[in-house]
């Protein structure tokens, strides 16, 4: 057993020895430890170098406010997690930690000779040294400041742990399971509410977990714990959640919650995620986040070794470790002279107390009197010694006149500290709070709460133990306490402790993880800064990733004395999630890999992957792109595909239109209301193309619409824009046109859609489709019917977006691929060719269809995709109408589209490439368009293109150019038709 | 599709419309459809193997045994304007159940699914992650689930990951 452990107490489990090594060096500890109090155990102190100056730091404090000892954690090569609180991670046998921002090693790092020049990084430096020369920011400056800025490394592999998620409602949730919190949630427990209760900490118990000397209600604070905590848990309906951080508070009492499930065991149970997201949904949120203790603010004051007390007392008595062997305590209270008898009991000598009050008194400042131990008053520090720890410190005293004397340099390996306390206000703020500031306490307090909320004990300034246990039950219901322990009346100090007016070269850290001293915040202050706000940004105070739990108070009072204005007016600057880092894993949850987003196959996917299909992604759809036949690529595939569907017969699995059954009395004048087209005239057992525009008079989506009934219309939309047009369609229904008898249903994956098309799509289908005459007499193109396939009842489509005739066959889904498999095999006489979206594009490119999306951008009226004559111009309104009057919208100027034809080269456009009118145009050139759709015709045995080009109908058979990287390419403009101009193919 | 256990299963095919319209055509489609429609909302009746599911003030889903024959239904709603569709194939089934269901609903479900606030026989549209689904409470250890048929793989595959972890 080391030097550093006691022999008896403390919470640790002294059977359990557990094995980890730190920078490579192999140390023990005990089940229990945190890996701070085990390398103190082991006398390490030394963990880290500080952010900017490189300076040795060890640890300042026992819990996540921890500023100074930053570690990485290994696990194995994937799990790797730098800048974790050395006092928050539990160890485990073969845990391995690594100190960071270090080079080449802990004890010997070059990076401190930014120590030795840090008068030539002031605050604020890098916003003046580096503006000059420009050039020089992108090569030099910035490459060296990202180098040098941050600590610690982020893993390279991939991360293979899983992270859950859950959501919890609750009447009351509990945040903080000290004594306030205990309280709240035993009163809570007796009631029928359900209760969440949750802690950071491995185990719950808070400060009484440190507690040597008190009793509650007759039992010790360590029996008063675990009995309240056995009571809880047998409560079916509280939920204790340890190791679990509330990090957010979010609106209408929502808390995220970050529960580390596996973080702290040796073994990784498979399976298990590693930490889990909760959000908690509560009816009343009681905070009893506990206070902080503040630092004392002196020259040399981050050595290895210079603790706040509660923190040495902390480690004595829940860990069982002396943090030194002779120590000395700088104090502003009573309460930290606890620490000092304390360690004095566990025989670690108590050099001095050097208390900044006047006239300290009190019951334990007598006990230290008894003790033998001396006291200065009116004390201060004005610097201390030691390199890689702390080996001694410098007594002042401030006589009556406010002048600064030394008294006497005092040899120690421990130096104490405590400023009082600053109560944890984070979730309250988080929560749009307002917080009030109490003279008396020197704190800010919460003031009024937004949420149904309420804060519990010391988070909002109640101390005494017995106060702080009623104040938690009393936010359920009031009891009482019969308590056991000290008072001390709480007081502190804020800002710089009295130094001599010459002291000026040595460090006095106000934020120790951002490496800001007092003349930082000084010179912020002479810089003209007056708002903390602006104070904060000049010199980073406050923005590290503790957001300044430990220094904020230290800075404001510091700005507060140079401006001579009070605290409150210097302002307190808000705090933000997370309360302290959280994951990402734990905000992705299962939102990674084949669980990322929702995979959509429809019904015809086996076949098509069983076909050796290639997929592309539409939408959350995949959808087949083409069917290589041996080692056809693409362009192979794809020529043959849409040559098979001109020449004889193609099926396209067409099943991801958006469908949408609009039906009632109603359902035509809703129709005509949104889309430009007339459809009171649309005879039942007809279809008509439909377009829909925004208000803004520009297309949105676009589709085949069908009469099945008078009252009833089976409405296709863009696969992409089914979900948002059946969106605008209920908003008007709901919101503008209540008075319409009208309903509409998504009937979308009700129906496998089949699309048969060719020369020979007829004869495929007529040996297959019963009821149905196929006829072109019977069934024109545009016509819908009602048939059946051996005996799957199907709605038979006559359309074509080929050009060619053809069938769109929908089955009730479950019939999909059943019935795609039966017109598969009809179609073998007929020379049946499978094709993708990527034949289906070149197919109506051919045609001049336009995709909405990909020809459209948002700003392309009707008119401008050569679409005005669908336009009912008869209709007194529908939707975009009104904008389509506008005189910009009907300018001849606007952009149109048009075809391309390539001249002189037979390479395809590059979709999305600009236009000019003229050869040779300096940069930069005037563009008058783009390409906007461009493939290889196999049928035309050339490229084709749509562009959308100013003016463009007033350009035929102009020749426009095309600037590319390899120089220009001259095309003509054409009309948007490129194959069968007159359209008799499609009434075949 | 899905791995064998004891507590996620889908269900077999059924019978599902979506009867819209106004209180007149709930009144007409009652005297056909033994169920009846629930007047509070989020609840479901059932009868007979027929179930009426409240999605809002006037749309309800309508389950019954697969390929059942509705006729009546449609005789008895003839004169009153409504909306009644069939979207049998739509969606799936799945029944989610055990002692853990309405724990594991909740890690993608941000409803109170305690029995106290969802009790048995309510129903509601809900999401499960990045699905929407319909969600009902069959039994006090049970919710059945309709879900688009495209998103079935997303859900049971996420209820099983949810599950393991």
């Amino acid at each position: 057993m080391s030097a550093f452990r006691t022999q008896t107490g403390g919470r640790i489990d002294r059977t359990r020895k557990v094995h980890f090594t730190f920078d490579g060096k192999t140390y023990e500890g005990l089940q229990g430890d945190t890996l701070a109090s085990a390398l103190l155990a082991n006398g390490v102190h030394l963990l880290g170098r500080s952010f900017k100056y490189h300076r040795p730091r060890g640890i300042l404090a026992a819990g996540s406010e921890e500023p100074n000892a930053l570690v990485a954690v290994r696990r194995d090569e994937a799990r790797y997690t730098p800048n974790l609180r050395a006092t928050q991670v539990e160890i485990y046998d073969g845990l391995q930690a690594q100190s960071q921002n270090r080079w080449p090693s802990l004890r010997w790092d070059v990076g401190r000779i930014n120590d030795l020049l840090s008068r030539f990084f002031p605050a604020g430096f890098y916003y003046k040294t580096f503006m000059w020369p420009k050039s020089a920011w992108k090569s030099l400056y910035e490459p060296v400041i990202r180098r040098a800025a941050g600590i610690g490394k982020s893993p390279t592999l991939p991360d293979p742990d899983r992270y859950a998620q859950r959501y919890a409602h609750c009447e009351v949730l509990i945040v903080g399971a000290g004594p306030a919190g205990i309280a709240a949630a035993l009163q809570a427990a007796k009631t029928d509410a359900r209760v969440i209760f949750c802690d950071e900490q491995s185990e719950m118990g808070g400060s009484l977990l440190s507690e040597s000397a008190v009793s509650i209600d007759g039992l010790s604070a360590a029996d008063w714990v675990a009995q309240s905590l056995v009571a809880l848990a047998r409560n079916p309906r509280v939920t204790l959640l340890p190791r679990t951080t509330a990090f957010g508070y979010f609106p209408h009492n929502l808390i995220g919650l970050n529960e580390r499930v596996t973080e702290h065991l040796a073994q990784l149970p498979e399976h298990c995620a590693r930490e889990r997201l909760w959000q908690v949904r509560a009816g009343t949120v009681l905070l009893a986040t506990g206070a902080i203790e503040r630092p004392l603010v002196f020259a040399g004051n981050d050595r290895p070794g210079v603790m706040l007390a509660a923190a040495a007392r902390t480690y004595l008595n829940r860990y069982g470790v002396r943090t030194g062997s002779r120590a000395v305590l700088v104090t502003a209270n009573d309460a930290a002279y606890q620490a000092a008898l304390d360690l004095g009991a566990a025989g670690v000598s108590i050099a001095a107390i050097v208390d900044v009050r006047k006239n300290p008194g009190g019951e334990l400042h007598a006990a230290a009197h008894r003790a033998g131990i001396e006291i200065f008053a009116a004390g201060t520090v004005l610097g201390t010694r030691g390199s890689l720890r702390i080996s001694g410190v410098q007594i002042g005293q401030v006589d009556g006149s406010g002048a600064v004397h030394f008294k006497r340099s005092i040899a120690c390996d421990l130096l104490l500290m405590s400023g009082g306390h600053t109560p944890s206000v984070h979730l309250f703020s988080q929560s749009r709070g307002t917080l009030s500031w109490n003279e008396a306490l020197e704190s800010f307090l919460p003031g009024t709460p937004a949420e149904n909320q309420r804060s519990i004990g010391a988070c909002r300034g109640v101390y005494a133990l017995s106060a702080v246990l009623e104040d938690g039950a009393a936010a359920i219901a009031p009891q009482r306490f019969t308590v056991t322990a000290t008072v001390t009346s709480p007081s502190g100090w804020l800002g710089a402790l009295p130094r001599p007016v010459d002291s000026h070269g040595a460090k006095a850290f106000v934020d120790w993880q951002h490496d800001v001293t007092v003349k930082d915040i000084q010179l912020a202050t002479r810089e003209g800064f007056h708002s903390i706000e602006h104070i904060k940004r000049f010199t980073t105070t406050g923005m590290a990733t503790d957001q300044g739990k430990t220094s904020n108070l230290n800075a404001l009072a510091i700005a507060s004395d140079r401006l001579q204005k009070p605290i409150p007016e210097i302002g307190l600057t808000t705090f933000r999630m997370p309360f302290t880092p959280t994951t990402f894993g734990s905000f992705a949850g299962l939102s990674r890999g084949d669980l990322f987003d929702p995979v959509r196959r429809t019904p015809v996917h086996p076949w098509a992957a069983q076909r050796g299909a290639v997929f592309e992604d539409v939408s959350l759809w995949k959808r087949a792109r083409y069917f290589p036949v041996g080692d056809e690529d693409m362009h192979a595939a794809v020529n043959r595909e849409c040559v098979a569907v001109r020449s004889g017969c193609g099926i396209f699995d067409a099943s991801t239109l958006g469908k949408i059954e609009i039906v009632g009395p109603d359902a035509a004048t809703f129709l005509n209301r949104l889309y430009v087209n007339n459809w009171s005239t649309l005879a039942v057992g007809r279809s008509r193309y439909g377009i829909l525009l925004r208000d803004d008079g520009f297309i949105y989506d676009d589709g085949v619409i069908a009469r099945t009934a008078t009252d009833r219309f089976h409405v296709t939309t863009t696969t992409g824009g089914a979900a948002r047009v059946l969106g605008m369609m209920e908003d008007y229904r709901q919101t503008e046109w209540t008075d319409l008898k009208v309903w509409l249903t998504s009937t979308t994956e009700q129906w496998s859609v089949i699309a048969v098309q060719g020369p020979n799509s007829r004869r495929v289908l007529e040996g297959l489709v019963t009821g149905v005459d196929l006829s072109a007499a019977a069934m024109p193109h545009m016509s819908v019917a009602r048939g059946a396939i051996g005996g799957v009842p199907v709605l038979l489509f006559r359309v074509s977006f080929t050009g060619e005739l053809g069938f769109e066959v929908n089955v009730p889904s479950t019939h999909g691929q059943a019935v795609w498999e039966q017109i598969f095999a009809a179609g073998q006489a007929h020379g049946i060719t499978p094709y993708g979206t990527e034949a289906m594009h070149v197919l109506r490119a051919e045609k001049g269809y336009i995709i909405v999306g990909q020809d459209t951008d948002g700003t392309v009226t009707p008119d401008d995709a050569g679409l005005s004559w669908a336009i009912g111009k008869a209709k007194p309104d529908f939707v975009g109408k009104r904008s389509l009057q506008r005189p910009s919208m009907q300018a001849p100027e606007r952009k149109q589209l048009v075809g391309l034809i390539n001249v002189g080269s037979n390479v395809p456009l590059n979709e999305g490439a600009q236009v000019v009118e003229t050869r040779a145009q300096a940069v930069p050139m005037t563009m008058i368009g783009h390409v906007t759709s461009s493939y290889y015709s196999a049928v035309l045995g050339k490229p084709i293109a749509l562009a959308l080009i100013a003016g463009g109908r007033a350009r035929m058979g102009q020749r426009l150019y095309i600037p590319m990287p390899g120089g220009e390419l001259e095309v003509q403009v054409t009309a948007p038709v490129f194959y069968d101009l007159e359209g008799a193919r499609i009434h075949a | 599709m899905l791995e064998s256990n004891d507590w996620l299963r889908e269900l077999p095919p059924a019978t599902r419309l979506i009867l819209q319209g106004a209180p007149d055509a709930f009144t007409a489609a009652a005297r056909a459809w033994s169920p009846g429609f629930s007047a509070t909302a989020c609840r479901a009746t059932g009868s007979g193997g027929r179930n009426s599911l409240w999605l809002g003030p006037d749309e309800y889903l309508l389950m019954a045994p697969a390929n059942a024959d509705y006729s009546d239904l449609q005789a008895a709603l003839h004169d009153v304007p409504h909306s009644l569709v069939d979207v049998s194939h739509r969606q799936v089934g799945l029944e989610v159940s055990g002692a853990h269901c309405a724990e594991r609903l909740s890690g993608g479900c941000p409803l109170d699914l305690d029995l106290s606030r969802f009790p048995i026989g309510m129903c509601t549209r809900t999401v499960l992650a990045k699905a929407d689904v319909v969600l009902w409470r069959t039994r006090s250890d049970a919710f059945h689930l309709e879900v688009w048929r495209s998103f079935v793989d997303y859900t049971t595959q996420l209820l099983l990951e949810i599950a393991r972890c």
